[in-house]
Parts: structure tokens; C-alpha cells; sequence
């Protein structure tokens, strides 16, 4: 029964079977069609807003000839691939710098909101008692905000801004990643493996730590790709409603709200907008759901 | 092979084989399976987890979930094959000529409908009997599975009442309409044992009084032998030896039925004269089971060109006797006589000086009652009296078991004494250092690293997200065993060998390993430390059968060569007598009996030791027990009954003075204490729960 | 139960207690900011300090605090700066417009999903729940405003069929509703169909579910008395809940139509810094969160006998 192998050093294994696994992953994602359309439909938006400074686009702010159709010549003989919007600036452009500027903010406002919520879910789940109250407590408050009614509040008190829009979603976010760590945590915390860093006198951050955080996990990464496409959502949306990030750096929000009314007589200048929206938060959406069937797979 | 009569058998299995459907691709779960049984007969399955038990009960009901699918063979019920039936004819077959009852009662009741019209809806769709006739049925047959108060069952709802009842009420459920066959998946297993003993009773009675045949699932051997005729073997799928109890029991002829009952802890084995041998290795997986037997890596007389052959190995009948077959090429070639494989014998090691001891002992916790009543009354507060005046010394290279049933309060004497719960009153001091009120946190790592644990189940035991070695390698470091990476990385490989794994374990993630794998980590970990006591809460109960007595053995074994103290906590009173060196037996909090183990085995028994050992199913035909069956149900620690504990259970209650005054503890001279009103003298009279026979 | 039910009620007036507090800290903590607002950015600053201390900012913020809370339990949110009418008058007819919208979109949500989702989840994996679910997919991840413009695109530009704002200036108006409703019906079905799905394919695989099937009862009656009852537990509480996500999809929707309802009041409030407005929307959101969560929690315990008798 013993036959014991020779023992290298354990580092390098460790590392090696981390890339492993991330390929792992990466196959495993293969097998549900829905999470790869999701996939690339995200990767196509990253690859686009990673390139922007890189590509042949003009200026996404500039004002040249308006209400241009799709794949107009434009007056320096260049050509606007996707039209021109009322005020006369490429449609292109400002679709591609959008894309940049919306998934920076809900990037950085998802992660900010996660760091919040996961360490208030650990300790209302972990401590319990006191601090479950109050830490819910306060979790309730914002929750009981409809999320946009937040998100306006915030705008109204602090100015449109994308620290603004990192703020209100923190606020509404952070409460609910906390309610799913807390559930995740008192489900983990009766875990033997709990109670045996406990009789080892284990410190309670150690235990949040490095015990219950990393098998929280799996359904959290699930949550945070459905948060990021939320996100988009809310920014767009305080866009749309005029309390979004400034102008005139394009919004997509913002675009469709200057689009609608003028859709009868340019209506790409409407669609083409709303069509990239809903394809990157269908990304998010999908990738989402592959994942979680992956998941539950296993 | 069949007796030539013209009854026709109530079920008949000819080569039947299931398989699952997965991603991975096809599942074989049961393998060329033939079973017959005779109206009347019982029929056991026994086997371990995983060899396909539940799957043949669920073929016979036609029911395999969106995966699975019968491949081929035919299941013949009353000569009909059940496969070529519609589903409205199965459906009329189903709970009124075949009826089932499941190992977990609880989810197997719908949680939102009352238990009245759950039994109500059988006769009503079955046989289109009126409202009235349907609900006196119901009653008729909850009385009859010896419910009390029939009535005030019918209106409550699944959570109102206990688990026995639950099953009871399965059972009713199934009987409602006569049938013809009787499924029963495990019904005990999720049972405690005196309870176990009462549904046990209650299956016997009701096979004789209605003539039911019956097919009886488990994985405990003891549980067939007291209710099933004929008995099925199954590993891997595969059915090993069937034949009639008896004749399996007395002379088995498989390797696997011989190695599952040399790894069962029997009254008749013994650490010196007749030990336990564990079956090596483990349960293959489906995908990768071995050519030709499945047993074959696992088995003694394996030979090369024989047993490894193409195609598989099929039953064959023993030639002298009725109706036993056994699928082994070389079944009539083994030479058992003279057979001695390498048992789990431990050297008796001397008791050394006194390490743990526990003075007076209580553990109450509060229990914030928010009802309306309790505010009216002013009562906020209620305690469940968890642990009530435990005393207790352990000493040095002493194993000393703690046995009761769920709820009696095991668990919360290991938290306290692990640090986690502060006890309410009394001592615990561990070398000379009293610790009942210090919390672990605020132990010092070396008092810390004195007392560790082993868990009871191994999928919990390893954090998933950390490897094995950094698991074991945390602990060396946390206990300042080791400072310096290489020193640590050493004991790690040390820790391995010790508890016979691979070096390489130490890279893998928890669950790369089977369960007794990692229970084995979970003892590498807990001596990582160098411990002077381990306590082991139920360390096997979750593994496979033949898993356990290696890792019984295992952790009985590093103990004695480390002259470490075992707390060992069990509910199993077979595994404890073979492994520990006194007992202590516990009821509702309180310590009811204490003593060596020959003590406690024999008379004086305290009436709960008494009904406890006689609830112990045992395999081996060549004991005879009493029986013992418990009327009433475990009460809850938050009321405890008054006077004695066990009163409201106890057949030998004396009235008054139990139902009103706690019974003190009574002291032989030799250390044996029991707490009962009986006087000692009086117990000591009682006749022997168990006998064994001449052994043959 | 009732133990319960106070300690929930309790909760909630805490709850609406602190928001007030927050709220009102937020807007009126810096007295020369109100006045700045009410005046307008021009006014001086002994203009403003003079119509503050006439309207009473000269008291300490905290019994100013509680003035306001009692005017507002009395439903007096002072008068809006923009409209310059009393707040509770607009408030009123507001929430009657959002009401009658709710109303009609719960009404044909409702039975939509739950008939979808029990359907989808009865059959796990059938041809039938994958389209659904995709369909519910699709339909959930698409923003409100972006469905509205793709409506608004085919039904009022394309095929000018319906009216492309909902302000309702001629008096009620069925035609100006549907584009509205449908908006929301799209956007909002998905999820609760997803857990409807969810709930009811994880009754189907329960063991009681099996009992109920091998104790040889018809198919209808399985369904029916067996697994609806369990399944229909967690969409009732998401359902409720929904209250609360369905003000957020109000907003928009009110402001893309134009309709005249709480919504659009609220983000014109917001836009024109018209505080006590703003207030008093927020107030009134919160309360209808609040309160929906209420109910679902009672709710749920009625429901779950388990729970209801433990
Ligand atoms: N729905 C399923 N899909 C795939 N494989 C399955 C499924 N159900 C059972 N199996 C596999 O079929 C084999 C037999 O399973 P089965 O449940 O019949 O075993 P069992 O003897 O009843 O075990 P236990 O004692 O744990 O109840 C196992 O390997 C199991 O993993
Ligand atoms: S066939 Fe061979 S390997 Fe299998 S049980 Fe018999 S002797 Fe052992
Ligand atoms: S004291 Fe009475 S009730 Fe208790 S065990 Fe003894 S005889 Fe039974
Ligand atoms: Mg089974």
C-alpha cells in the first residue's frame, strides 16, 4: 500500500496545476454553447474598447456632417462605417469609446462593491449575534431602495460623475452580495473543516479568510459576471435618464436618449446603440448561466 | 436450480442491466442481475454504497429518472414483464401491488400536505373507495404500524412528528392496499438503533401477518439476517452470492462475502484470539472497474489467466446445496481452512498515569424561547441541559468510548472539552491544567496542539480549496512543531507514511481522494500536533463497510504506538466493544453507565445499556440476543422527562420513585458505576443480552 | 406567528425611520443649500438667510427633523419648487397613474410566468423548458429602455401603429398603455419564469415527488396537489419582491413614454433639484419596498407549514 513516490518541492506543482486548471476551465466552458456565445460576445466588447486608441476612428467627440447614413463618405473622404448621429459625430467611434468607458466604470464599480459586500457577508455570517444584526441591519436599509431610486439619490446629492456611479453601486450592491456571502458562510460554517481550524485556535479572520472565502467561490464568480451586466445596466441607464456620466464623452445611455426622438428619420442612429447594450449585457447574462450549469455539474 | 413447483415467483429478474447515462458516457450500475423470489419470501440486497441496491428497486418500480434505462433482461412481476407495460397500467401497479418505503422518511412525505390525506390518496385512487372508507383504512393501518393516537397523526403535518413515526407512517402508506411485493430501501439507516430495533420489529411482524413478500436493501448484514429468508450479495453492480441466509451466513463461498463479514466487528471477534481483517484497498468506480471479476484487486486468490478473463465471470450454483450461487471462478478451489490472513490485532499496551480527567461536568445552553406564551408568562429563557454532571478519566494509552444515541449529548462534551463551548459548571483538566473555561483562542498552541480531533465525515473534514499537504502542513507550523519550510515539508511525508497513504497525497486536492482516504488524512492531521488525547467522533461511521475496519484499525494502531489517549465516540456499540478499553454510555446528557468493557458487556447492565446492546443487529447466526424493542420516542433534551432520564422508555421502570427522584450512581468495587433505582444486586441477575454459541 | 409579524413591523418602521433620517440629513442638513435651491442659484445670500429664518430653518436641525416627519406622517411634504403646488397633490395623482400601470402589468405577468415557469420545470430539459429559458434569457438581459427603443422603433416609426410618448394628455388612453405594459411585461416575465422553472424542477426531482408517483397516483394529480402547492411557495415571495425591482423598471419606462406617473415625477425632481419632491418620492418608494417585504415574509410563512407550525 505504501509505495511512496519521491516528494519534490511543492511549488512548482502548485503553480503549474494552477494554469492547468485555468485551462481546465476554459474546456469545461466548451461544453455549454450558451456560456461560449456569452463568452465571446464579451470578449468581442473587451477586445473593442482594449483596441479603441488603436484603431482608424475619428474623434469620437468631433462634430462633422449630421444625420449621415450607414457607410456614408465623410468630408475628409474617410468613410463613417455606421453613420453619423444628429449632431454629426461617427457613430462608430462613439459606440467603440463607450464601450470602454462603460465596462471601466462597472469593472471598477462591481469590484469595489464585491470588496465591500464579501467582507460585511463574512462577518454578519461568520460572528453572527451583533454582528449579524447590524451589519443586516444597515444591509436592509439599502435594500429596501429600489436600486435606480438609489442611484438617483446619490446622483442628486453628489453630482453626475463615475465616482458618483461607483458610489450608488456600491451602495446597492454591497447589501446584496452580503446577504449571499452570509448564506454561503452559515451553510460553510458547519463545515468540520471549520470546527477543525477552530480546536487549532485559529484566528476568525484566518478562518474567514483562507477556511471560507475560497469555497465560497463558485457561485460568486457566477454572481459577479450577473452583477457586472447589471452594472452596465445602471450606468446606461443613469445615462439614458440624464444623470450619467457627463457629456459629451459617449454614453451609450446617453446616445439612445438623444437617438429616440429623432428614430423616425435615423433610426440607426437609434438601433445601432441599443443593439451594442444588449449584446454585451446578453454577454454577461449567458456567460452567467454557463457557468452556474457548469457548475451545478460538477 | 429453481425448485420445479408451479407457484409462480412474485418477482423475477432474468440478466437484467441498467446503466446511467451521462456526459461522461455509459454508466453499467447493475450488471447481469437474476433474482427470484417466491410469494412470501423476503429477499435481502446487501451491499455497499454504490454497488447498485437502490437502482434494482427503483427498475422493479419502473422509475429510473431521465438518465437511466433498464438495457436489457426482463423483470417479470407475477410472470408479467413489467417492461412491456403502459404507463397506466404500471401506474395501477404501483403503491397498490408493489409499494416502496425509503431510506429518509422526512423527504419522502410531502412536507405541505397532511399525513391524513397523503394515506387517504392510496386507497382513494386505487380501488375508488369513498372519503369515509378511505380515512378508516388509514387509521386501521396506523394502528397497525403501532402508531399511538391515529387521529391526531392523520391532521399533523410530516415535521410534526419524529423520524420513527415518519417511517412508521411510510410503511402504513405502503401497506394501505395489500400488495403483493414490498420494497424497503434502507428504511433504518437514517433511524437511531433503538428506534431502528422497533421499525425492525414492526417490518418481521408484518411480513408474517400479511404474507407480503418483501426485498429488503442495506448495507448492514445484522439488519438481513433478523427479517429476510434468502439473501443477494452485490459489489460493484454485480450480485456476488445469493443463497438462503442461513447457508450464506454459515458458508459463504465468495472472497468479497468472506472479507465483508471478517471486517465486522462480531460479538465473537476479538482483538487477540479473533481479529478484524480489513478488506485492502477500495470500491472500484464504474468507469474503472476491472477485467473480468471486480473484486479481483482486492482479493486474495486472485490468479492471472483465470480470474482476469475477457467477457466477465459468471454465477454459478454450489453443487450440494439449494438455490446458492456464487460468481467466482475458483469459489470451490479456496481452501478456507487454511486461510490466515493478517488481522488488526493490537498488542495490549499498559495503562499509563492519568491524562484527562472531567469533574462534575455541565453544559447547559439557552434556548431564547420568543413564543407568545413564554413573553405572557414572563419565562424568557429555557435551557437544554446538553451535558449533566459528567465525570470521566482518561488515561494515558486508554481508549474509552462515549456510546448513546443522536441527541444524548457527545458532541457537545467533545466541544467543550476542544475549547469550542465553555462549560456551565465543573472541571476538565487536561496534564494537570484545568481548561473548562478557557476558550481555544485563548489556549496556549502547545495545551492546543495536546487535544485534537478527528471528524466524523470525510467529505467535510479537508477544506476543498487547500491541497492535503498544506492542510496537514498548517498544523505542524500553527503548533510551533516546526518552523523551518523543509522540516515541515518532512513531517508532512512522516504524517503520510504513518497513516499508509502515497507521499504524493500531500499535492492533492481533497477530492481527488475516496472517503477513507481522506478520513486518513484527518488522522494524519490530528497527530500532526503529537497529541496526548484524540478525540474521534464518529470517525468511520460515513465510510464504506469494508473501508472501515482499515481505518478503525489504522487509527487504533497509531494510538497504542504513540501511547496517545482515544476518546472515541460512537453510536456503534459493535465497533466500540472491539476497539475501546472502557465505555461510557450516555442518555439525554446524563452518563447512565461507566465501565470496562467487559463490564458493561455483561450483567449488571443498566436497562438502557440493555436495550441499547439488544438493538445491535448482529450477522452471525451463531448469537442468539433478546430483544429488546423501546416503546416511546427519544425526548427532547429541552424537556427532559423528571426523576430518571430514562423513565419514560425504561421497561423496568418502578413507578414513583423513577418518575420523580434522579437515581443515584452506584459503585461496584471495581469501578463499574450504573444509575438506576435498582440496586445492583438486583440488576446483576438479569441474563446475558447476548450468547455465543459454540462457534462451528 | 404574530411574534413574528410585529417583530417584521417593528423592523420596518426602524427601517423607514433611519432612511427619513438619512434622507432628510442629506437634502436639508445645509440650510443655505435649501434656500439656494428654492430661491435659485442667483439669490443673495441676505435673501436667502431672510426666507430661511421666515420658514422656520432657524430651528436645530433635529427638531426641525421631526417636524418634518410629523408633517409627513400627515402627508404635508411642503409644496414643490417646481410646480408650485403642494407635493402630496401631485404625489397623489402620480401614484395613481403608476398604480393603474402596475396593475395592469401584474395582471398579465402574473399568469404569463407562472404558467411558462411551471411548464418549463416540469419537464426539465425538454424541448419545450430550453425554449423558454432561452427565451427568458434573452428577454430578461435586455435593459427596459433598450426594449422600449426597439418597440418604439417597429411599432411607432415602422409601422405607426401606436403612439410613441404615453403622456396622456387627451385623457385616459388604452392605446398609449400598451407600449408601456409591454415594455415591462418583456422585461420582467424572464425572472420570475426562471424561478418558477427552478422551483418547480427542483419539486419535480424531490423525493416526495417519487412517493407520490410509485404510490401509483395519476399524472394530473402529482402536478396539481403534489408539486404545485411546494412549487408555487418561492414565486409568491419573488413575485412580492418584485414590487420593489418593478419601481426601478417604472422609472424608466414612465421616463421613455413620458408618462405622467411617480417615476418620471421623481427623476424631474432629481433633474430640477426640486428636494421636497424628491423626499417625498423616495419616501414613498421606500415604504412600498418595505412593505412589500413585509408581506412576503408573512406571506411565505403562511404558506410553508413547516415553518408556520414550528
Ligand atoms: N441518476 C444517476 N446518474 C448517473 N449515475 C447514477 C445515477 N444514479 C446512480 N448512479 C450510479 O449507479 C451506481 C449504483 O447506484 P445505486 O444508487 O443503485 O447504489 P446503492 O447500492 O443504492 O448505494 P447506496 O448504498 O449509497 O444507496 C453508482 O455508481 C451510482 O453512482
Ligand atoms: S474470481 Fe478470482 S479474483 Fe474474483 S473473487 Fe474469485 S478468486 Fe477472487
Ligand atoms: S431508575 Fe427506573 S426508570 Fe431509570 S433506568 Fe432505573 S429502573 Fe429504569
Ligand atoms: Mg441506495
Amino acid at each position: 500500500m505504501t509505495d511512496a513516490v519521491k516528494f519534490d518541492t511543492a511549488l512548482p506543482a502548485k503553480r503549474e496545476s494552477r494554469l492547468k486548471r485555468f485551462f481546465q476551465a476554459l474546456a469545461l466552458m466548451r461544453e455549454s454553447p450558451v456560456g461560449m456565445i456569452g463568452l465571446l460576445l464579451i470578449l468581442f466588447w473587451v477586445m473593442m474598447a482594449i483596441l479603441a486608441p488603436f484603431l482608424p476612428l475619428y474623434d469620437p467627440n468631433a462634430i462633422m456632417a449630421p444625420f449621415q447614413k450607414i457607410g456614408a463618405t465623410a468630408p475628409d473622404g474617410g468613410i463613417f462605417w455606421l453613420g453619423t448621429d444628429h449632431k454629426g459625430r461617427d457613430i462608430l467611434s462613439r459606440i467603440i469609446w463607450g464601450a470602454q468607458k462603460v465596462l471601466i466604470w462597472a469593472t471598477f464599480a462591481t469590484f469595489v462593491a464585491y470588496v465591500v459586500g464579501m467582507l460585511m457577508g463574512v462577518l454578519a455570517g461568520y460572528k453572527g449575534g451583533w454582528a449579524d444584526e447590524i451589519v443586516s441591519f444597515i444591509a436592509n436599509i439599502f435594500l429596501s431602495f429600489p436600486f435606480i431610486i438609489l442611484c438617483i439619490i446619490i446622483v442628486a446629492t453628489l453630482g453626475a460623475s463615475g465616482w458618483t456611479v461607483v458610489v450608488a453601486v456600491t451602495f446597492a450592491s454591497a447589501p446584496q452580495i452580503m446577504r449571499i456571502v452570509r448564506g454561503l458562510v452559515l451553510d460553510l460554517k458547519t463545515r468540520d473543516y471549520i470546527f477543525a481550524a477552530q480546536t487549532r485556535g485559529e484566528s476568525p479572520w484566518y478562518i474567514m479568510l483562507v477556511e471560507l472565502l475560497p469555497n465560497a467561490r463558485g457561485p460568486l464568480i457566477v454572481d459577479a459576471c450577473l452583477r457586472l451586466g447589471y452594472t452596465v445596466v445602471a450606468i446606461a441607464t443613469l445615462g439614458f435618464l440624464g444623470l450619467g456620466l457627463p457629456p459629451p464623452d459617449p454614453d451609450w445611455g446617453l446616445m439612445l436618449k438623444e437617438a429616440v426622438p429623432l428614430g423616425a428619420f435615423a433610426g440607426h442612429s437609434m438601433y445601432l446603440p441599443a443593439a451594442a447594450l444588449a449584446s454585451l449585457i446578453l454577454g454577461f447574462n449567458l456567460l452567467a448561466d454557463g457557468l452556474r450549469e457548469i457548475s451545478l455539474r460538477d | 436450480m429453481l425448485p420445479t413447483t408451479a407457484v409462480t415467483p412474485v418477482l423475477e429478474c432474468k440478466n437484467v442491466n441498467i446503466s446511467y447515462y451521462t456526459r461522461a458516457g455509459e454508466i453499467p450500475a447493475v450488471i447481469d442481475f437474476n433474482l427470484t423470489l417466491m410469494p412470501g419470501e423476503s429477499m435481502g440486497i446487501v451491499g455497499e454504497s454504490g454497488c447498485g441496491k437502490s437502482t434494482v428497486a427503483l427498475a422493479i418500480m419502473q422509475y429510473m429518472g431521465k438518465n437511466g434505462r433498464v438495457k436489457s433482461g426482463q423483470i417479470l412481476f407475477n410472470g408479467r414483464d413489467l417492461q412491456t407495460m403502459g404507463e397506466d397500467e404500471l401506474r395501477s401497479i404501483r403503491g397498490s401491488q408493489i409499494s416502496m418505503v425509503y431510506q429518509e422518511p422526512m423527504a419522502s412525505l410531502n412536507p405541505s400536505m397532511k399525513i391524513g390525506e397523503q394515506l387517504m390518496e392510496v386507497p382513494l385512487y386505487h380501488e375508488s373507495v369513498t372519503e369515509a372508507e378511505a380515512k378508516q383504512r388509514s387509521l386501521d393501518m396506523l394502528a397497525a404500524v403501532r402508531l399511538p393516537d391515529p387521529q391526531r397523526i392523520m391532521d399533523a403535518y410530516p415535521h410534526q412528528i419524529s423520524g420513527g413515526q415518519q417511517q412508521r407512517v411510510v410503511i402504513a402508506m405502503a401497506l394501505l392496499s395489500k400488495p403483493a411485493l414490498l420494497l424497503l430501501d434502507e428504511p433504518t439507516t437514517a433511524l437511531d438503533v433503538t428506534v431502528e430495533a422497533g421499525i425492525v420489529q414492526l417490518i418481521k411482524d408484518i411480513s408474517k401477518q400479511f404474507g407480503t413478500s418483501m426485498i429488503y436493501i442495506s448495507h448492514n448484514l445484522g439488519l438481513i439476517l433478523e427479517t429476510c429468508d434468502r439473501i443477494t450479495v452485490m459489489y460493484s453492480g454485480e450480485a456476488v452470492e445469493a443463497g438462503a441466509v442461513q447457508s450464506v451466513f454459515n458458508e459463504m463461498r465468495h472472497p468479497y462475502t468472506r472479507g465483508l463479514f471478517a471486517s465486522i466487528p462480531l460479538p465473537g471477534t476479538n482483538k487477540n484470539s479473533r481479529p478484524l481483517v480489513p478488506i485492502r484497498g477500495q470500491l472500484p468506480l464504474p468507469q474503472n472497474r476491472p477485467q473480468g471479476c471486480y473484486f479481483s484487486p482486492r482479493c486474495d486468490f486472485f490468479q492471472a489467466g483465470r480470474c482476469d478473463t475477457k467477457g466477465g465471470i459468471s454465477m454459478r450454483p454450489v453443487s450440494d446445496e439449494q438455490r446458492h450461487d456464487v460468481r467466482c471462478v475458483r469459489f470451490e478451489d479456496i481452501d478456507w481452512a487454511n486461510y490466515r490472513p493478517i488481522g488488526l490485532s493490537g498488542d495490549k499496551v499498559e495503562i499509563g498515569k492519568t491524562v484527562l480527567e472531567v469533574k462534575h461536568m455541565k453544559k447547559y445552553y439557552e434556548l431564547k424561547d420568543s413564543s407568545l406564551i413564554a413573553m405572557i408568562k414572563g419565562k424568557k429563557v429555557q435551557y437544554v441541559k446538553a451535558n449533566e454532571d459528567i465525570n470521566l478519566v482518561a488515561h494515558e494509552a486508554e481508549t474509552v468510548a462515549i456510546v448513546g444515541e443522536s441527541g444524548c449529548g457527545k458532541s457537545t462534551f467533545a466541544k467543550v472539552l476542544m475549547g469550542l463551548e465553555e462549560a456551565t459548571e465543573g472541571e476538565v483538566i487536561l496534564n494537570g491544567l484545568e481548561l473548562s473555561h478557557t476558550p481555544v483562542q485563548q489556549r496556549k498552541a502547545q495545551t492546543v496542539a495536546l487535544l485534537q480531533m478527528v471528524f466524523q465525515n470525510p467529505f467535510d473534514t479537508l477544506n476543498p480549496s487547500h491541497t492535503v499537504g498544506s492542510q496537514i502542513a498548517r498544523v505542524i507550523k500553527k503548533f510551533d512543531i516546526e518552523s523551518d519550510p523543509d522540516k515541515i515539508n518532512q513531517r508532512v511525508m512522516e504524517l503520510l507514511d504513518l497513516v499508509k497513504l502515497p507521499r504524493d497525497f500531500a499535492l492533492r486536492r481533497p477530492r481527488q481522494l475516496s472517503g477513507g482516504q481522506k478520513q486518513r488524512i484527518g488522522i494524519a492531521r490530528a497527530f500532526a500536533g503529537r497529541p496526548s488525547v484524540v478525540v474521534a467522533d464518529e470517525p468511520v461511521s460515513a465510510l464504506d463497510v469494508s473501508v472501515q475496519a482499515a481505518v478503525t484499525g489504522l487509527l487504533t494502531d497509531i494510538q497504542r504506538n504513540l501511547k496517545t489517549t482515544l476518546l472515541f465516540i460512537s453510536h456503534d456499540l459493535s465497533v466500540v466493544r472491539y476497539v475501546s478499553d472502557r465505555i461510557v454510555v450516555m442518555y439525554l446528557g446524563h452518563i447512565m453507565e461507566q465501565g470496562t468493557t467487559d463490564e458493561i458487556f455483561n450483567p449488571p447492565y443498566h436497562p438502557y445499556t440493555e436495550a441499547l446492546l439488544s438493538a445491535v443487529p448482529i450477522a452471525d447466526t451463531s448469537v442468539k440476543k433478546r430483544h429488546i424493542v423501546l416503546e416511546g420516542e427519544l425526548p427532547s433534551p429541552v424537556n427532559p422527562p423528571s426523576g430518571c432520564p430514562f423513565q419514560t422508555r425504561c421497561p423496568r421502570k418502578m413507578c414513583a420513585i423513577c418518575e420523580t427522584q434522579l437515581p443515584a450512581l452506584q459503585h461496584t468495587d471495581t469501578g463499574h458505576a450504573i444509575m438506576c433505582h435498582i440496586p445492583i444486586a438486583e440488576l446483576r441477575k438479569v441474563e446475558q443480552v447476548f450468547q455465543v454459541e459454540a462457534a462451528n | 406567528m404574530i411574534v413574528l409579524a410585529a417583530k417584521r413591523l417593528v423592523a420596518m418602521l426602524l427601517i423607514m425611520l433611519v432612511v427619513s433620517f438619512i434622507l432628510f440629513s442629506l437634502f436639508e442638513a445645509d440650510k443655505m443649500a435649501v434656500a439656494g435651491k428654492v430661491l435659485g442659484p442667483y439669490s443673495s445670500i441676505e435673501q436667502r438667510e431672510i426666507w430661511l429664518s421666515q420658514n422656520g430653518y432657524d430651528e436645530p436641525f433635529l427638531s426641525r427633523y421631526t417636524q418634518w416627519v410629523g408633517g409627513a406622517l400627515h402627508g404635508d411634504f411642503g409644496d414643490s419648487l417646481q410646480y408650485k403646488v403642494p407635493v402630496s397633490e401631485l404625489l397623489a395623482d402620480r401614484l395613481k397613474n403608476t398604480g393603474i400601470l402596475a396593475l395592469i402589468f401584474f395582471l398579465i405577468m402574473i399568469p404569463l410566468s407562472l404558467t411558462l415557469g411551471v411548464l418549463a420545470g416540469m419537464k426539465e430539459g425538454s424541448w419545450l423548458d430550453r425554449i423558454i429559458s432561452i427565451f427568458s434569457v434573452l428577454t430578461t438581459s435586455i435593459p427596459e429602455f433598450v426594449t422600449a427603443t426597439f418597440l418604439t422603433g417597429l411599432f411607432v416609426y415602422t409601422w405607426q401603429l401606436l403612439p410613441g410618448t404615453s403622456s396622456m394628455t387627451g385623457g385616459f388612453s388604452w392605446q398609449e398603455m400598451i407600449l408601456p405594459v409591454m415594455v415591462l411585461v418583456i422585461y420582467d416575465f424572464g425572472y420570475v419564469t426562471r424561478m418558477t422553472r427552478a422551483s418547480m424542477a427542483e419539486v419535480m426531482t424531490s423525493q416526495y415527488i417519487r412517493t407520490a408517483i410509485l404510490k401509483g397516483l395519476p399524472y394530473k394529480r402529482v402536478i396539481m396537489r403534489h408539486a404545485l402547492r411546494n412549487a408555487l411557495i418561492a414565486p409568491f415571495t419573488v413575485i412580492v419582491l418584485q414590487l420593489n425591482w418593478l419601481l426601478s423598471g417604472l422609472v424608466v419606462v414612465e421616463v421613455f413614454f413620458a408618462y405622467k406617473g411617480f417615476g418620471s415625477l421623481l427623476v424631474d425632481a432629481a433633474l430640477f433639484g426640486d428636494i421636497y419632491v424628491i423626499e417625498a418620492c423616495v419616501m414613498v418608494a421606500v415604504f412600498i419596498a418595505v412593505f412589500s417585504q413585509f408581506i412576503s415574509d408573512i406571506g411565505y410563512t403562511l404558506l410553508n407549514p413547516r415553518i408556520r407550525f414550528s
